[in-house]
């Protein structure tokens, strides 16, 4: 058999199997893969580096801190600050709501899990919420905070309950994210070996504080996975803003209640929904400022990857155990 | 000369063959050994030196178990055993894989509890109050294990120890108070020389061997009464094994000591009594010497001399 080494770059890797003995199908299968590889990294590779050009041509450093404004050209109608802010309302106030939402749901699920029906169930609701299209959700929000017992969440008038807010929008979207913290903390929770819990319990500890010292620590690269992917997650939702944020330009706070009440029981908009209206098909047209918020919003991603990435290093250097 | 020991100077022993279809010659063999017949080893095909610095100088009965069956649903894996568990003696559980004695040995401190089909029926007894009366952490304090695979937490040496000082789930009692506490704690498994300098450095970067004896340091940070260990060697390459098979018997004279092996030549080196369990059945219980240099029953002998297993 044809062995060949990797140009001794890798040397970890050991020998490479050729492909020379394989069947034709293979070799036409193997090369599908790496072209399929190829172009996918292309594509992602294309639309960082686009935005990059773009948003580098086309953000200047005030439209961070510009409100957008009703003009005929570019330079009156301002930045895109509240469409910022917004973002980060709700990605504070849905990651606040999901992450220990999310994990108390793992921690139970995979620790507990009884009475088992009810664990299934649990489980099947789950994964149904994660299978719901944002914009159904955002329907069923309408519902529950158009109530007038969730007036407070929103504003009233003449008895009228509003039903759009960074409450009602940051809620529904929590739930958004709230499967993929789920089923990240599971995964590590899983990946616990099972003499680890029992070697804390060997030592007279409880299972609560065997969960809080050993078993969440350990999980702790899932659970910031489980974030990261969440508020990916939310900050790129449009449909739950429009439908429940109001998706106006601006913010909207509600008039007599005190600071930060009333931005928050008030409409508003993200930097998903500024993108959409700045692009050629939305209300304001001016595609420039959309690159610029794009860039904006890429950077957040890329700087929520890093921070994940710094976690997993932190953990790696911690070790783990031999299976 | 010690009867308990071997002499190296000797050369191996024949293997004394059993007539095995006639249990009378086992049953045979067995009685003289219970007097310390000095010739008794050099029967054995166990030819390795015993560890063991001499027979127990004492021995106090930490644990007793009494009639012990444990089912998991419908399949019995312990069937009625009754065992003393002493200090200042190690007690080792022999016997083919799935014979129970995992399982006996982990309703020693309760863990058994954790899996829902199983029932325990008979009693054990600790300092002569029933187990099942005493809290299960605070007896799991009292009856410490370590596991086959070594599993140290995903977090510093120091605070491997520190975590088994502190109250449940309680990041107070400060560094510099449970100092002196964790050192000896690591002296006490022989590891303090090796960490000293490294307390902060992550235990699961220590070697295999430095592992394991750190959850020994671990359990024997509880201040427990009895040490059960669970193949603990058996993840584990020779020269780690001697170290920590060293270790065991130094600390027979301060617990019990209670572990399960699957290694004979281990219980031979370091067990002072063993127990030979098969299907559930505790099939002999004596001391090392004379249950594997003439065991009185014939399952005992075809299994020591490795007829199955």
């Amino acid at each position: 058999m044809l062995l060949l080494r990797d140009k001794g770059k890798d040397k970890d890797k050991g020998a490479v199997e050729g492909t020379a003995t394989w069947a034709l199908v293979d070799r036409i299968g193997l090369a599908i893969c790496w072209a399929l590889g190829l172009l996918f990294c292309a594509i992602a590779v294309a639309i960082v580096v686009y935005l990059l050009v773009q948003g580098i041509k086309f953000l200047r450093p005030e439209m961070l801190w510009t409100p957008a404004a009703a003009g005929f050209s570019e330079a009156e109608t301002g930045g895109f600050s509240d469409a910022l802010f917004g973002t980060l309302i709700v990605a504070v106030m849905g990651i606040s709501l999901a992450l220990p939402a999310g994990i108390a749901v793992a921690v139970w699920l995979v620790e507990y899990g009884r009475p088992a029906p009810l664990a299934r169930v649990t489980e099947m609701t789950i994964e149904a919420i994660a299978g719901i299209p944002s914009i159904v959700l955002a329907l069923f929000g309408t519902v529950i905070f158009s109530s007038t017992a969730l007036g407070f969440l929103s504003r009233t008038s003449q008895g009228v309950v509003f039903g759009r807010s960074f409450f009602a929008a940051g809620a529904m979207l929590s739930l958004v994210a709230l499967p993929l913290i789920v089923a990240s903390v599971r995964e590590g929770l899983n990946s616990i070996p099972r003499h680890v819990r029992e070697a804390s319990y060997a030592v007279g500890k409880t299972k609560a504080a065997t969960t809080r010292r050993i078993l969440l620590p350990t999980c702790r690269p899932q659970v910031a996975t489980g974030a990261m992917l969440g508020l990916g997650r939310i900050i790129g939702d449009t449909a739950i803003i429009v439908v429940l944020l109001g998706a106006t330009q601006n913010f909207a706070p509600v008039e007599g209640v005190g600071f930060p009440l009333n931005y928050l029981r008030g409409a508003g908009t993200t930097l998903t929904n500024f993108v959409y209206e700045a692009s050629p098909t939305g209300n304001l047209n001016q595609p420039q400022k959309a690159y610029a918020a794009a860039f904006v919003l890429l950077l957040m991603v890329l700087a929520l990857n890093a921070a994940v990435d710094i976690v997993h290093r932190r953990a790696r250097k911690v070790g783990t155990w031999s299976h | 000369m010690d009867p308990f020991r071997s002499d190296a100077s000797l050369a191996p022993p024949p293997i004394r063959r059993l007539k095995l279809e006639d249990p009378e010659a086992a049953k045979e063999a067995g009685e003289p050994l219970a007097a310390g017949n000095a010739n008794a080893p050099r029967q054995s095909g166990f030819t390795s030196a015993k560890r063991s610095i001499g027979a127990p100088q004492f021995s106090i009965r930490r644990m007793e178990i009494d009639e012990v069956s444990v089912h998991y649903g419908a399949k019995e894996a312990v069937k009625r055993v009754s065992l003393p568990v002493r200090q200042g003696e190690v007690l080792g559980l022999i016997g083919p894989s799935g014979c129970g004695k995992t399982t006996l040995l982990r309703s020693l401190n309760r863990l058994t509890e954790l899996t829902s089909s199983a029932r325990l029926s008979g009693r054990i007894l600790l300092d002569d109050v029933d187990i099942t009366e005493i809290e299960p952490t605070l007896l799991r304090r009292r009856v410490t294990m370590v596991f086959q695979q070594p599993n140290p937490f995903p977090m510093s040496v120091f605070d491997n120890i520190a975590y088994v000082l502190r109250e449940q789930g309680s990041r107070r009692a400060r560094k510099k108070s449970l100092e002196p506490k964790v050192h000896s704690a690591l002296d006490r498994a022989g590891l303090f020389e090796e960490v000293k300098d490294n307390l902060d450095h992550p235990a699961l970067k220590l070697s295999g061997g430095q592992q394991q004896r750190l959850c020994i340091a671990r359990a024997l940070a509880a201040e427990p009464e009895v040490l059960l260990l669970d193949e603990p060697c058996s993840a584990l390459d020779p020269k780690s094994t001697q170290v920590i098979e060293d270790l065991i018997v130094k600390l027979r004279d301060d617990v019990a000591v209670v572990i399960v092996t699957h290694n004979l030549q281990q219980a031979y080196r370091i067990a002072d009594h063993v127990a030979f369990m098969y299907l559930g059945d505790l099939v002999e219980y004596n001391s090392a010497t004379a249950l594997f240099g003439s065991p009185r029953e014939q399952r005992t002998q075809e299994y020591v001399s490795g007829a199955f297993g």
